[in-house]
């Protein structure tokens, strides 16, 4: 952990483990990330990197370890109250809700963020409107951000797969997250999309949201993350700047062997 | 864009309403006007249990035993216990959300075809209890002597007064239900249909969202429930037994489940149906079940999807002899 102090990272996570019956999914993990960041988390197939953002946001139960926000523990709190605190997702294998247009789901990923009641809907008060207002705003913003605003009316359904992509990370910028975690952003995208994809993840980076990252494709890892991950079978191997982490023997024995 | 979507949707159900308004004078047959009531009613049903399934993606196959728990309530303390009308309508209401909350919690932990057994289990067991509590409800033979229906003095004079309250109740519910389902509120609630997860992970609280459907739909429910007790002055078991439940889902997928007008539809198709088909006696079981089958073989979007197809139909038609016509 070369320059920072880890007791003292924005969002770090300590001693995590996981288990499913007699498989160990993940053992006895440590990160540590900083505000602004963009960390990678990388790994051969099963090497627990979807377990590790499952166990972050709420999905499974750790069996032991801590996770902890700006100095606040998160460790087994429920999936929305993990999105309260501004850690939001995106899905490996997507999980639009299809039965919406676009600009809708990108409303519903702003959910946290409307600030009137039940009441307020039922009587369409003035408050309804006005948060409504400024929401749709908001989500046409996300929606132009990531290049879908011609889309805004569809079904969601009805999108091409990559355009679907963006729909899920468009959503999850409706949350206004302090850190994003984007599974496998790149999985089913050609080599152009995927270019694209890169320049827009460095985009939200720049806005200052922290992103953590699980991907495959080295390239789009190497090329845009300022640090890099490694698990294999469940255990954090190396850990540092993509040059250190494609250096580490470690690393290029379990994963990169054949570069 | 969104302030004339509002006007729009009032527009719709303001001329939905007004069709309604007239409807009784140019029916000729008292009996018809008392086909619509149950119409009516079965809509206010029919909204609450779209709500729940239709927006929320969670099944009810025991909303019924809701109806029901409502209806009887209502009608016990008014006639046992000689309690005013509008206290024993308030207390049915009230007692149809209290057991909704208690049985929110466990049920709705299950998903799916465990949901749908486990609110079935619970339309079962109201259903046993009406029809062995004797004593309080009267048992197989149905509960009688139930006042009429009055509030602050008034009382429908009429079926004809007894039909506009009962669709002004069942217009204001869906009024309700439209402000809900297009807010945030409704948004998740669909979400939570399509991926729970994904809900979740947005910040929605699932668990509390399905829980508050759940109870407002057995209230909807409920407001039917002790409109039919006063109306009808007469509840037995078999108005709120299983059949009935699934008769309710019935309306709803017929209808098209993710929409509101759908569920009117559907709950006023099916009412009138059955009437019609009298005329073809003995067959018109076989004719109901073709009639239905044939529904969900070329409307898989149910009635609404219907219409909108209809809609579009026709504006083809229109637009082709037009263009015909320019040389």
């Amino acid at each position: 952990m070369s320059r920072t102090d880890r007791d003292g990272a924005f969002f770090r996570g300590e001693g995590i483990s996981l288990r499913f019956g007699g498989v160990t999914a993940l053992q006895d993990v440590a990160f540590a990330v900083e505000p602004g960041q963009l960390q990678a988390i990388i790994g051969p197939n099963g090497a627990g990197k979807t377990s590790l953002f499952n166990v972050i946001t709420g999905l499974y139960p750790l069996d032991a370890g801590e996770i902890l926000l700006d100095g606040a523990r998160l460790t087994g709190a429920p999936t929305h109250v993990v999105a309260r605190h501004g850690i939001v997702r995106t899905f490996q294998n997507l999980e639009i809700f299809a039965n919406m247009t676009v600009l809708e789901n990108v409303l519903t990923g702003e959910h946290l963020h409307g600030r009137y009641g039940a009441l307020d809907a039922l009587l369409r008060t003035r408050r309804f409107a006005r948060e409504e207002r400024r929401l749709r705003q908001q989500a046409e913003e996300a929606l132009r951000f990531v290049g879908l605003q011609d889309v805004l009316g569809q079904p969601a359904g009805h999108l091409p797969f990559g355009s679907q992509r963006l729909l899920e990370i468009a959503r999850a910028l409706g949350a206004a997250p302090r850190i994003l975690l984007l599974d496998e952003p790149a999985a089913g995208l050609n080599v152009k999309e995927t270019e694209a994809l890169g320049g827009l993840i460095r985009r939200i980076v720049d806005r200052g949201v922290t992103v953590l990252m699980v991907e495959h494709d080295m390239s789009l890892v190497m090329g845009i993350s300022d640090r890099v991950l490694v698990l294999n079978y469940g255990e954090v191997i190396a850990s540092g700047t993509p040059a250190a982490v494609q250096q580490n023997p470690a690393v290029i024995a379990a994963y990169l062997g054949e570069e | 864009m969104l302030p004339l979507r509002e006007h729009t949707h009032l527009l719709g159900l303001g001329l939905f309403a007004l069709g309604l308004a007239v409807l009784p004078f140019l029916l000729g047959n008292e009996y018809y006007l008392t086909v619509l009531i149950v119409g009516g009613l079965n809509a206010i049903l029919t909204l609450g249990l779209c709500l729940l399934m239709g927006y929320a993606g969670q099944v009810s196959l025991g909303h019924a035993a809701f109806y029901g728990l409502a209806a009887y309530t209502s009608g016990i303390l008014t006639a046992t216990w000689r309690w005013p009308v509008p206290a024993g309508m308030a207390a049915g209401i009230a007692l149809v959300l209290a057991v909704a909350s208690l049985i929110a919690v466990p049920t709705l932990r299950l998903k799916g075809h465990y949901l749908a057994m486990g609110t079935l289990g619970f339309g079962l067991i109201v259903y046993i209890v009406f029809n062995e509590a004797t004593a309080l409800t009267g048992g197989p033979s149905g509960f009688t002597g139930i006042p009429k229906l009055s509030v602050a003095g008034w009382r429908p004079a009429s079926d004809r007064d007894t039909y506009y309250l009962v669709w002004a109740a069942a217009l204001l519910l869906f009024l309700g239900a439209q402000n809900l389902v297009r807010s945030r509120l409704g948004r998740a609630l669909r979400a939570i249909h399509a991926s729970e997860t994904a809900a979740a992970s947005l910040g929605v609280d699932t668990q509390r969202y399905k829980t508050a459907v759940f109870v407002l739909s057995a209230g909807y429910a409920a407001v039917a429930g002790v409109l039919y007790a006063h109306y009808v002055t007469f509840v037995s078991p078999g108005s709120f037994s299983f059949h009935a439940s699934v008769q309710l889902v019935t309306m709803v997928v017929l209808g098209g489940m993710g929409s509101l007008w759908g569920a009117v539809a559907g709950a006023l198709f099916l009412t009138v149906l059955p009437e019609a088909l009298r005329a073809v006696e003995d067959y018109d079981i076989l004719i109901y079940g073709a009639l239905l089958i044939l529904c969900m073989m070329f409307l898989p979007g149910g009635l609404a999807e219907g219409a909108e197809r209809a809609a579009r139909w026709v504006r083809a038609l229109r637009r082709t002899p037009q263009e015909e016509a320019a040389p």
